[in-house]
């Protein structure tokens, strides 16, 4: 047990000073980027990696919060921070739809129902009048925070961020080590046997589902700031798809592995946007490598290489 | 001994889509009795555990606990009144410590089970009970192993005493001792007398040893009905029972 928390605090302190660092070291709006992708792929896992949900429609989340933060803030004049609070809103309230939806089934039926309503707000988001449709919004003002930082500034942005993604990394912490979380664990364990232990999983998936959506929404939010822009990518399935590769890259289930993925598909993605089209085919092959080659992802493979050299000898 | 009937099933019925696993099961297991339910593989006992639980619904018949009837409650909420299943595949927690097994069982009333606000340690005052019911299990030493290392007997024994843990008042074993040798199913079978002590027990069991040393009542099943029911001499001598037992050696 200490050896863990020792690596813990270990992993925590690598992960500050690096977010401290990036922005010094790598254009800002790139760490940003990484930001928002590792908060949303954080709040993915708490959903496949501690209840063992697999939703396939989590861009919905993502991406009508970050509409909803960039019409707030462009087109109703609110503050970025009502602005981000009215999207990450929206998100919860869709979670709540969604997984109220989708709870009842298990599996790849879970998947299917995720996915399809996923689809039904890409189309919403491609038809209705406010998202802009093809086009999306554009030219959303970054503002003033809290009536005194100014957005515009790179580095006050990016600190702003940082924060956000910290405090949502903290929620997800904080949930998976909570009563609530030993639950989670435990319907992903056996959910059966934690029905005949008098828990009504249902509830309690709902309340895992909501608390993803709401962080993911945070994410897309953020996000929309970050880019003053949203636009039908967020809500693309691509999307969803690319938080479940960032998941199982980084180490599904553990605390750093979905912020180890999202930097890994953020700078590929990135570096290879020269090749066009041929970005997802590499992707995709490091993917199938990396499955194949490290089954529990970077920092779950680290974490078993710790543990098989501290493994307590039988009593 | 109390006469009172604790649960209680009438024309309980299971059509499986044609294929009618459990037919017309008419139980009733009396308060603070061991009660065995025995009859050869595929008689449809593993079926009525589901359907007394509720992790089935019957096609036909109503099941009453403590005289109320359950037919249609949720299967939460029937563990919560003290009907309490074990599973004939163990079902234990792989990847939560042998610790953390105990205690899920005794958080619920707590009450904090949907607070994701507050830290783990809130959960730390269940520790002490938690070891003190390992303890009865030989378990104590393995606290803190993940259950996942836990040889097969051992996490036999946890889900015992995860069963325990909630303290119900009428335990349900499904095969508590299969696939157990001979050391195990002795320890087993102490720990299942100790447990119906002060509570009921309604138990499918292979092993006729184990049924003969425990129970107090037995209902022969075979093919989804009820074939004969009494004490282990009475049910043993009956000439249907044999019959059925032949051809059944594994039963
Ligand atoms: N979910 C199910 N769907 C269809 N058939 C089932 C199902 N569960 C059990 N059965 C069938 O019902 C019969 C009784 O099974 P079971 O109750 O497990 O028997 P036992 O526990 O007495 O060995 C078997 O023939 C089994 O194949
Ligand atoms: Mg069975």
């Amino acid at each position: 047990m200490p050896a863990r928390g020792n690596g813990r605090w270990l992993g925590g302190g690598l992960l500050l000073a690096a977010g401290l660092v990036a922005p010094y070291v790598v254009y800002p709006v790139f760490a940003m980027k990484v930001l928002c992708f590792a908060l949303f792929a954080c709040a993915f896992n708490l959903l496949l990696g501690y209840t063992g949900l697999l939703s396939f429609g989590h861009a919905a989340f993502l991406g009508s919060a970050g509409y909803v933060t960039a019409y707030t803030v462009k087109s109703l004049g609110f503050s970025p921070g009502l602005g981000l609070l009215a999207g990450t809103a929206c998100a919860a309230v869709l979670g709540l739809v969604i997984g109220w939806l989708a709870i009842r089934r298990s599996g790849i039926y879970f998947a299917m129902i995720t996915l399809g309503l996923a689809q039904v707000i890409y189309f919403l988001s491609l038809q209705l009048e406010f998202t802009g449709g093809e086009d999306g919004i554009q030219g959303v003002p970054r503002g003033v925070l809290f009536g005194v930082l100014p957005l515009d500034n790179p580095l006050v942005m990016y600190h702003f961020v940082l924060a956000v993604f910290l405090f949502g990394f903290w929620v997800v912490y904080r949930a998976i080590h909570s009563p609530f979380g030993q639950v989670l664990k435990a319907i992903r364990e056996n959910e059966p046997r934690a029905v005949s232990l008098g828990y009504d999983v249902h509830r309690y998936k709902l309340l895992a589902f909501v608390l993803s959506a709401t962080l993911a929404g945070l994410a897309g939010g953020t996000k929309s700031l970050v880019f003053q822009l949203a636009s039908l990518t967020d809500v693309h399935w691509h999307t969803s798809g690319e938080v479940v590769l960032m998941t199982l890259l980084g180490g599904l289930g553990t605390e750093f592995g979905p912020v180890v993925g999202a930097l890994l598909v953020v700078t590929l993605n990135n570096y290879l946007a020269g090749f066009g089209s041929w970005v997802t085919v590499i992707t995709g092959a490091i993917f199938v490598v990396c499955v194949l080659a490290f089954r529990r992802g970077i920092v779950g493979e680290i974490l078993a290489f710790a543990r098989s050299r501290s493994a307590p000898k039988d009593p | 001994m109390a006469e009172e009937i604790v649960l209680e099933t009438r024309g309980l019925t299971k059509d499986f889509k044609g294929f009618v696993a459990v037919d017309g099961v008419d139980l009733a297991v009396r308060r603070g009795t061991v009660h065995a339910l025995i009859g050869p593989n595929g008689a449809g006992k593993t079926t009525v555990f589901n359907l007394l639980t509720r992790f089935l619904a019957p096609t036909a018949g109503r099941i009453f606990f403590k005289g109320v009837d359950i037919t249609s409650s949720r299967p939460a909420v029937v563990a919560r009144q003290g009907l309490v299943r074990s599973f004939q595949i163990s079902a234990v927690f792989l990847h939560l410590t042998v610790l953390e097994n105990v205690r899920v069982a005794l958080q619920r009333p707590l009450g904090t089970s949907f607070q994701f606000w507050r830290p783990e340690r809130v959960l730390d005052v269940l520790n002490d009970r938690a070891m003190e019911i390992l303890e009865t299990v030989d378990l104590a030493g393995f606290a803190s192993h993940a259950a996942v290392e836990l040889p097969y007997g051992r996490k036999r024994a946890l889900e015992f005493a995860t069963t325990l843990a909630l303290d119900p008042e009428v335990l349900l074993l499904d095969e508590p001792t299969s696939g157990m040798g001979h050391e195990d199913v002795a320890r087993v079978t102490a720990l299942i007398r100790k447990a119906a002590a002060d509570r009921t027990v309604l138990m499918v069991e292979h092993n006729l040893g184990v049924v003969a040393n425990l129970s107090d009542t037995i209902t022969v099943l075979q093919r989804g009905k009820v074939l004969a029911e009494g004490t282990y001499d009475e049910v043993s001598r009956d000439p249907r029972v044999l019959e059925a037992y032949v051809g059944n050696a594994d039963a």
